[in-house]
């Protein structure tokens, strides 16, 4: 038995209700990431890219169709069983960081683990090594506001890392970025799915972003307009 | 994540908004401070009367007709004076038994005039009741009750306000327009309900009934032998007088039953009290779950982060949960602490009395912590059921 996918997804729709009127964002939506892959799902906004991000990431669910989160159908789970996914197999990436303000670094980066039940101490040590693999061993104490967009960047990569998950899912991690942070924190990304064979899959808007993945998916109008390495859930053994 | 877990999580939110949490905590805290010290206030009311009760001494069985009570004089007065005399016959016992009809006059002499209570007695009163004279006087005798005398006792409140520091005994007074000689003074005894016994003056009983124009007594008053009689005594006593007024009904109380009643009657009042203070818990409580609300609101986008991160609706739960009972729980330890020493103070620097009970802090800070949970529950399910995709996006 091959080790499934990090991430399957088979004819995937989301509607969502807006003032009565079905707004369908996503239109069926067929893709498969493997294990290690690093992608970007680009495409304008509207496109239903934040959509895919989400159900990728199962904060929410698919209206319509099969989704494989680890090989488990998000369908299947209930809320809890979900955020016990989220915990251990997905990191999230931010446009806006989205750290805890009075938190410090190390905390901030330590805190999913609390959610699995480590002691404080185990917490710490590993999130201090997370922090460490991102090249802030020395800002273990400072809180957000003392440190750069970047650091503060790095500090959530650190924090999607630290419960060494299958899948980082960056959504717009260079938005709040000038272009030289941007294509560090890019350099990161890139170099942690190299070396520790975790997944990445970027959602952006920024042409040369995504050009730094090895595959691109391009989203519009709800539907995947252009996969450059399309993968499709029935030949999944050529990977 | 486990308790402690969120209680340190619970704690470090309420240290970010010191101000706002202090100001929260003020409503809980006020309230379980009123709770303390009203129901100390209750209780102490309580002892007060209890102790009066027993200063009358013990061993006593009141006898009255119809229904006792100790509010309201007696309306059919069928209890009279040759009932003592039957009562000791048919008893056989040798008990003392005092009788009592009292009516409020005017007392005089010279200038001085003071109102006070008139009490047709008979010479068993001071042994029923153990009540000392002071030297130098005497008590009425069986005589003086027999021919009729008019010879009064003053209580000491009475003897100092209409004859000051002159000694009073042997000397002349008017009581309700009738010249009588005065030749005893009372010890000092105290108050019982409020009512200053030391206020009294007995006179004989006969006399008094010549002057109300009246032959009943309104109650008698026995001392048994031990306070393990009083029950057989009182249901004797009620038999015995039935049997002489067939279709009359009398009633006898003894004071563990008087003690019992009042108890009662205090015990109410105690929990009246501590209903009014606990509507002032209620609002503290409210106040809780109004600044909940707007930490919910305010915190939504870590809501959101922390479900991200892999928390469950029930960590969030736990967290705010956590929260509102910390700081109620907090601000109740802060109201027994006030409530405590404003009882303490109160009993200290006031003729009011307040006993503190062991089980009012105790339950005032059950209650606050209750109080937490059922006005935090709101707040808390609806950070807890907040969708992680709307909260991340909330700015």
């Amino acid at each position: 038995m091959s080790v499934p996918p990090a991430v399957e997804a088979i004819d995937v729709t989301r509607a969502y209700e807006l003032d009565g009127t079905r707004v369908q964002a996503l239109r069926g939506v067929s893709l498969r990431i493997g294990e290690g892959e690093f992608a970007a799902i680009v495409g304008p906004s509207g496109s239903g890219k934040s959509t895919l991000m989400h159900l990728l990431g199962c904060l929410d669910r698919p209206t319509g169709g099969t989704l494989r989160i680890g090989g488990r159908d998000v369908a299947a789970l209930s809320d809890a069983e979900l955020a016990e996914l989220r915990n251990s197999r997905i990191g999230f990436v931010f446009q806006s960081f989205h750290l805890l303000p009075r938190t410090s670094a190390l905390d901030n980066v330590a805190l999913p683990l609390a959610y699995r039940g480590v002691p404080r101490g185990e917490r710490r040590r590993r999130a201090a090594e997370a922090l460490a693999r991102v090249g802030l061993a020395h800002r273990l104490d400072h809180r957000p506001a003392q440190m750069s967009g970047g650091e503060q960047q790095r500090v959530a990569i650190a924090r999607a890392l630290v419960g060494e998950p299958r899948l980082v899912l960056a959504d717009e991690p260079t938005g709040n970025l000038d272009t030289a942070t941007g294509h560090e924190v890019m350099d990161l990304l890139a170099r942690l799915n190299a070396e520790q064979g975790v997944a990445v899959v970027l959602v952006t808007h920024e042409a040369d972003i995504a050009e730094r993945a090895r595959r691109q998916i391009h989203i519009r109008d709800g539907r995947i307009e252009r996969d450059t390495c399309p993968t499709r859930p029935h030949d999944a053994q050529r990977l | 994540m486990r308790l402690a877990e969120s209680l340190r999580v619970a704690l470090e939110a309420l240290l970010v908004n010191r101000l706002r949490s202090a100001l929260t905590m003020f409503g809980v805290v006020i309230g379980v401070a009123a709770v303390v010290v009203l129901v100390a206030l209750g209780s102490g009311a309580r002892d007060l009367v209890q102790r009066e009760i027993e200063g009358l001494g013990s061993n006593i069985v009141f006898v009255g007709p119809g229904e006792f009570s100790l509010t309201a004089a007696p309306t059919a007065g069928r209890l009279e004076l040759t009932d003592v005399e039957y009562l000791r016959q048919t008893l056989g016992e040798d008990c003392p038994i005092a009788v009592s009809l009292s009516s409020g006059e005017t007392v005089r002499a010279g200038r001085n005039e003071a109102f006070a209570t008139v009490l047709g007695t008979n010479e068993a009163l001071p042994e029923v009741f153990d009540r000392p004279l002071r030297p130098g006087g005497r008590y009425l005798t069986e005589t003086d009750v027999e021919s009729r005398r008019r010879v009064v006792v003053l209580g000491p409140r009475v003897a100092e306000r209409i004859f000051g520091d002159v000694d009073p005994v042997g000397r002349q007074t008017i009581i309700a327009g009738a010249r009588f000689r005065v030749i005893g003074v009372l010890e000092e005894k105290g108050q019982t309900f409020g009512q200053a016994r030391d206020n009294d003056l007995h006179i004989p009983v006969t006399t008094a009934q010549r002057l109300l124009g009246v032959n009943r007594v309104d109650f008698l008053a026995l001392r048994a032998p031990s306070a393990a009689d009083t029950g057989r005594l009182r249901a004797a006593v009620v038999d015995a007088l039935e049997r002489r007024y067939p279709g009359e009904r009398f009633s006898a109380i003894t004071q563990t039953q008087l003690l019992g009643t009042v108890g009662t009657v205090l015990n109410a009042l105690t929990g009246v009290l501590a209903a009014i203070a606990a509507v002032s818990l209620l609002v503290g409580g409210v106040g809780v779950s109004n600044i909940m609300l707007v930490g919910v609101r305010e915190r939504t986008r870590e809501i959101g982060l922390r479900k991200a991160l892999g928390a469950r609706r029930r960590d969030i739960l736990a967290q705010f949960l956590a929260e509102s009972v910390l700081l109620t729980s907090i601000g109740g330890a802060i109201g027994i602490a006030l409530g405590i020493t404003g009882a303490l103070a109160i009993t200290t620097l006031s003729p009011v009395p307040a006993t503190i009970t062991w089980w009012s802090p105790l339950l005032a800070f059950t209650v606050s912590a209750a109080v937490g949970i059922f006005f935090g529950v709101a707040p808390a399910r609806r950070a807890a059921r907040l969708d992680p995709v709307t909260a991340l996006r909330t700015e």
